[in-house]
């Protein structure tokens, strides 16, 4: 966390060193209170001086005004600080991870990642922000409390050897006991909630086989225990507030005590007695201050780890430094993609998901990719866009190598439909404008029906301007990934990759959908990776991948002939007939 | 108030981390009396105890109260020891202090004589250490017994605390079971995850913290402030002004700030979800070249959260020191006043001392007592949101007492059913079928076209409208629901898990099955082979969401479970999940194996399935639309005619 620190507070090093400036007049102001309290019973009431003790008084009125200010400055430097640091950590965070690829994105996870960015950031900057005001504060005062300690009565402040010891003792047993107890607190409140969301995620498994008694014996048991944890953190706290407060009470009595001994015997003057104790309160209040605020610290410093980690991760795809335009064929086809010897493995993977990959794609002709799960459909399509790049081997598009393309030119040549239609917030226009900024309300629809969205999209209320919640959740999963193909459409792009993307349409749908896609795209690349054969059926070109590598490749009639994994696949899904 | 940490839920996103005690949520209650009225009556079971706590907690603050008051005594006992050496100059050891009062008056000395008039002087004796001892030794069992009765009532609250949050957990539970299936269909999983967690914690930690902070602040208030008329009305006078002054200064800030800190709420959930919908959505973003829009937005949402953080952090940093800085210059009018009133005679210094005590006691509460209100709204708003779970319409209770089917032989007919989901638009109408014993019947249609609906009735997750549904004669509805439902089989799409061992999620399908009916029903649904290979077997531990078993293994699963149950009527939803061809043909095989000889309703995808059911019924907009055998419909040339068509054109000359 210290990186991380040092980094983004250093443009604030002005505000803080004012800070740590006001932070120190603070803390002096509020011990010299005390002793000017002392003056007035030492030389104004002890003296009848009532002159003096309007004087004084006057004085500490100007002392309390001067303190007020600058806390407040204090205050709001500060949170200035603290607030802009947070907000240069996200910035940096969302930057970096907007330049990763998805498999290095994949190595934390997406929720992992919204966490980091989100919650541990204000984790780091919650305690920067009470770093910055009370964290200097309590050492200040511990140092110069004991100063002025001494400075009232030294032998008195024997005392503090007994009291100071004791304090710490008995806050670090405390601590000590309470933390393995914050941990297994957690861990039963996990399993509260894990039990939940079971019963909730399965709520018709669970009443269909008629377990609800055995659910609630469950819960019971995670409840149970849970409260059994918090019954004993409470009691813990129950023990440590007149523990803490006791200390302090009877840290006045021996003061007194001992006090009363050192001023008979005329060593010390009785209003030093009452700044004395004054002082030792102060003391011990910043002990506890500083203790209470230490156990902010752990959690931070785990989030600070968690968000410097991202941080630190190096973009393994970058742009090259002279990227390389694809040539003008001006009247000639384009969008022929080339596969050449490709090998990819993820990193540190001993095996390689794909291996021996040769295959060329042309325009106009739909290329598509059959193989079991993990047989590296996904991987292999991914590869076009560069969202990964080939270990060995290459990838080009009318000749040039992807990864001598600037990325942003590569990806406005290839209309990308995922496995997971994902939609964003808006409405189903700006959804379908996200390729295409300047698409006209003719081009979208043209697009909504080759998809074969746009009967349920004139259905809407308000039809192109229907509103669309984060991640689609309004409209089916079958409307999403209709209204995604839609979106790889309105881009009219040389290549259209489509990864599984009608898995959750009907057969009479899907068989629409294609009839127009055959209809309307006549002179793009077409990859398509399908579980379902039938939907691949007609395809020009059909890749089956087994564990990485080529089994066969052809049309349907051929694979049907020669490929032993094609035919297993299909009868796994068609009758003979069907097949035929 | 030590943090917790890790208090939260892990949704523990809609509280605020401000300033502890400060700063409620936000969130306003919308019937602030009655639900705070039902908070209360919730803490009726434990009221006894709570008189007992409120009666500890006055007997502690009276006695943390007194104790400066007594301690005062010491002081004077010091200051008047001291007052005796120091007159010794101008005084013999055998003066009375009558005498030395009358010499300071007679060299026109008059404050310092009305001074020494009201204290204990022992002329030349320096300080009475007995008398000294004596209080001292009294303040110690006044502090020793506010302590130990803080204890008392710390660990009875504890118990008061926990013990309620516990009953509503399971209150919540309990209502979970009895709630019909459409509320969770329209209600977000998260949601209710965090009325369990995230509410009630918010509940019960005002409860520990608040409640006894008011009871403690308001008794503080009190006592102190009647301490401080006794030992000096002006100087209370001076202070009782200070106590409106500085609850105003708190509130005011409090409300602008808690303003803020909405709006840092708002701001963190811009941030959040564009966060969220950048992640997810990264290859989308980037293959369609929208990362500058994307960080354009970013920067506009993170400019805004920084600058609604920095004003709500500000303003609520104010609080402190402006309360502080009143009660300072509380601080500076007693010491000034004080003194010059010890220095006149009228006051005596150890009563200054504990007028100074007094005073930082005071403060404290004041602003306590300013927060508790938005501490409390806050916690009203979750216990109103836990009520509303609490009050959720349930399910019609169980016929009393119910028909009991031991043997179903499957013969199930459905009657002039209707049903829609939302009252005004219906889903089914005057639907009509019957299944004999041991047939198979596809159900077919588009997506949405209610093929679920169809099996949420039978097994009645939810009421029919109208109409009836029987089961070898009997209406389901005069069966006990789990009565009717351990007639069924039931293997969904999507396979739930819950956390445990292989085994156990098997045993789910009937309780009390031994090994070897356990070990029977994998081995039917080809788990065996896989459990074997796992690390630990069948001991092996899954979670709802791991990863550990892959999609069609927890498919097989499912199937194990329905095996064990031997249900006589089944239910089942073939998958169209990425799974590959391999475990397929395994769960097609075992699919096959458990419908032999048992009525069955299938959701069917696969041409086959359907081409081999005794009946095929064919959904279309929640209408059965059409029923009969494939070569039936085909002939028919209707829906299915051209459901089949749109499909296999070839395939289909022959088979008409």
């Amino acid at each position: 966390m210290t990186r991380l620190l040092i980094t983004y507070l250093k443009p604030y090093w002005k505000e803080i060193t004012v800070v740590f400036f006001l932070v120190l007049v603070r803390a002096v102001t509020n011990l010299y209170l005390p002793t000017l309290n002392a003056d007035i019973i030492n030389d104004g009431v002890a003296k009848g001086d009532t002159g003096y003790i309007w004087e004084v008084g006057g004085y500490m009125l100007l002392v309390t005004l001067l303190q007020v200010i600058c806390t407040i400055i204090g205050t709001y430097l500060g949170a200035k600080a603290a607030m802009a640091f947070g907000r240069d950590v996200r910035s940096a965070f969302f930057r970096k991870v907007e330049s990763l690829s998805q498999g290095e994105i994949n190595r934390f996870g997406a929720p992992s990642l919204i966490t980091r960015s989100t919650n541990d950031v204000q984790q780091i900057q919650m305690v920067v922000a009470i770093g910055l005001s009370l964290m200097l504060f309590a050492p200040m005062m511990l140092i110069g409390g004991l100063f002025m300690a001494l400075r009232q009565d030294a032998p008195l402040s024997l005392t503090l050897a007994v009291i100071l010891p004791l304090m710490i003792i008995s806050l670090g047993l405390i601590i000590w006991r309470a933390l393995p107890w914050f941990r297994s607190m957690q861990v039963k409140i996990d399993r509260l909630n894990q039990v939940m969301r079971e019963q909730l995620s399965g709520v018709r498994v669970i009443r269909a086989f008629a377990r609800t008694d055995y659910e609630a014996r469950r819960f019971e048991r995670a409840n149970a225990e849970l409260t059994e944890v918090g019954l004993r953190v409470m009691r813990l706290f129950a023990i440590m507030f007149p523990t803490l407060f006791g200390i302090m009470n009877f840290s006045t009595i021996a003061i007194m005590w001992y006090g009363a001994i050192r001023i008979d015997s005329l060593e010390m003057p009785i209003g030093n007695l009452t700044a004395f104790i004054a002082y030792v309160m102060q003391i011990l209040m910043s002990i506890m201050m500083a203790s209470m605020l230490a156990s902010f610290i752990p959690r931070a410093s785990a989030a600070g780890t968690r968000v410097q980690e991202v941080i630190d991760v190096e973009p393994g795809i970058v742009d090259p430094a002279n990227p390389v335009m694809i040539p003008s064929l001006a009247g000639e086809a384009r969008g022929v993609v080339e596969f050449k010897d490709v090998e990819f493995r993820y990193p540190g993977a001993e095996e390689a998901v794909l291996t021996n990959v040769n295959f060329t794609a042309r325009p106009g002709q739909t290329t598509a990719i059959v193989g079991s799960t993990g047989s590296g459909k996904s991987t292999l399509i991914s590869l076009i866009p560069r969202l990964y790049d080939v270990t060995s081997g290459s990838i080009t598009i009318d000749g040039v190598d992807v990864r001598d393309m600037d990325r942003s030119d590569l990806w406005s040549h290839i209309g990308f439909v995922p496995q997971k239609a994902f939609l964003f917030s808006g409405t189903v226009a700006s959804n379908l404008r996200y390729g295409d900024e300047k698409a006209t309300d003719e081009e979208l629809w043209r697009a909504l029906e080759v998809a074969q969205a746009a009967e349920f999209v004139r259905a809407m209320p308000a039809g192109l301007e229907e509103p669309i919640m984060q991640g689609g959740t309004n409209v089916s999963g079958g409307q999403r990934q209709r209204l995604a193909i839609a979106r790889a459409l309105v881009k009219r792009a040389e290549i259209n990759v489509f990864d599984d993307s009608l898995s959750a349409l009907d057969f009479k749908t899907d068989s629409m959908l294609r009839a127009a896609l055959k209809r309307e795209i006549t002179n793009a690349t077409m990859f398509v990776v399908a579980q379902r054969i039938s939907s691949i059926m007609h395809a020009e070109q059909i890749i089956v991948l087994d564990e990485g590598t080529i089994a066969g490749l052809g049309t349907h009639d051929e694979l049907m002939e020669t490929c032993k994994t094609y035919q297993e696949i299909v009868y796994s899904q068609l009758s003979a007939e069907e097949a035929a | 108030m030590m943090p917790g940490p890790g208090r939260r839920g892990p949704r523990g996103g809609h509280h605020t981390p401000g300033p502890p005690g400060l700063i409620g949520t936000g969130d306003k209650p919308r019937h602030f009396k009655e639900s705070f009225k039902r908070l209360v009556r919730s803490l009726r079971p434990e009221r006894v105890l709570i008189v007992v706590v409120i009666a500890l907690t006055i007997v502690s603050v009276a006695c943390q109260i007194a104790a400066p008051k007594i301690m005062a005594g010491a002081t004077d006992d010091i200051f008047a020891g001291v007052m005796s050496r120091q007159i010794n100059g101008y005084a013999g050891d055998s003066w009375t202090k009558e005498q030395v009062v009358a010499q300071l008056e007679a060299t026109g000395e008059t404050d310092m004589a009305k001074m020494l008039a009201e204290m204990e002087l022992r002329p030349g004796q320096g300080v009475n250490f007995a008398s000294v001892n004596r209080v001292l030794l009294i303040v110690v069992a006044v502090y020793l017994l506010s302590a130990l009765l803080a204890w008392l009532q710390g660990f009875l609250m504890a118990g008061i605390v926990q013990r309620t949050a516990y009953k509503l957990r399971r209150d919540v539970d309990d209502k979970i079971a009895l709630l019909p299936l459409k509320y969770f269909d329209s209600h977000a999983r998260g949601d209710i995850l965090s009325r369990l967690t995230n509410d009630i914690d918010n509940i019960q930690q005002t409860m520990q913290q608040v409640l006894m902070q008011i009871i403690q602040s308001i008794l503080t208030l009190i006592g102190v402030l009647a301490m401080m008329f006794w030992i000096s009305p002006l100087l209370a006078l001076i202070s009782l002004i200070v106590l409106p002054v500085s609850a105003v200064i708190a509130i005011v800030i409090a409300k602008r700030s808690q303003k803020q800190f909405a709006r840092q709420w708002d701001r963190t959930g811009d941030v959040n979800g564009h966060v969220e919908e950048m992640f997810t959505g990264h290859n989308i973003v980037k293959t369609f070249g929208r990362q500058q829009e994307a960080i354009d937005t970013f920067d506009q949402h993170n400019d805004g959260l920084y600058e609604a953080s920095f004003k709500a952090q500000f303003i609520s940093g104010i609080i402190m020191p402006a309360t502080f800085f009143v009660s300072n210059l509380n601080y500076v009018a007693v010491c000034v006043l004080g003194g010059l009133r010890v220095a006149n005679g009228t006051m005596s210094l150890g009563d200054v001392q504990a007028f100074i005590q007094y005073v930082h006691q005071f403060g404290q509460p004041i602003s306590q007592v300013a927060s508790v209100a938005n501490v409390m709204q806050s916690a009203v708003a979750s216990a109103e949101r836990v009520f509303e779970l609490l009050d959720e319409e349930e399910e019609s209770a169980d016929p009393l007492p119910p028909v009991v089917l031991e043997q179903a032989a499957g013969h199930i007919v459905m009657r002039d059913v209707s049903f829609r989901y939302v009252a005004d638009t219906p889903l089914i109408e005057n639907l009509n079928v019957e299944v004999l014993p041991g047939q198979t019947v596809a159900i077919v249609g588009p997506t949405g076209a209610g093929k679920t609906t169809l099996v949420n009735l039978l097994m009645r997750f939810y009421e029919i409208d109208e109409g009836s549904i029987t089961i070898d004669g009997v209406d389901t509805r005069d069966m006990s629901r789990d009565g009717l439902r351990r007639l069924f089989g039931m293997v969904l799409q999507d396979a739930w898990l819950f956390s445990g061992s292989i085994q156990d999620n098997i045993a789910y399908g009937k309780e009390d099955a031994t090994w070897d009916e356990i070990q029977a029903a994998a081995e039917a649904a080809h788990v065996h082979h896989f459990a074997r290979t796992l690390p630990d077997g069948y001991e092996t531990v899954v979670e709802d969401d791991s990863t550990n078993i892959s999609q069609g293994e927890r498919q097989l699963l499912t199937i194990a479970r329905a095996f064990l149950a031997d249900p006589q009527i089944l239910i089942l939803d073939e998958a169209t999940s990425s799974v590959d061809t391999r475990t397929e043909v395994l769960i097609q095989r075992a699919m096959a194996r458990l419908l032999k000889g048992r009525t069955s309703f299938i959701i069917a995808h696969r041409l086959s399935t359907i081409r081999e059911a005794d009946v095929i019924l064919v959904m279309n907009e929640g209408d059965i639309v059409e029923q009969g055998t494939h070569h039936e419909l085909l002939c028919r040339k209707g829906f299915y005619y051209d459901l089949y068509n749109s499909q296999f054109a070839e395939a289909l000359e022959e088979a008409c």
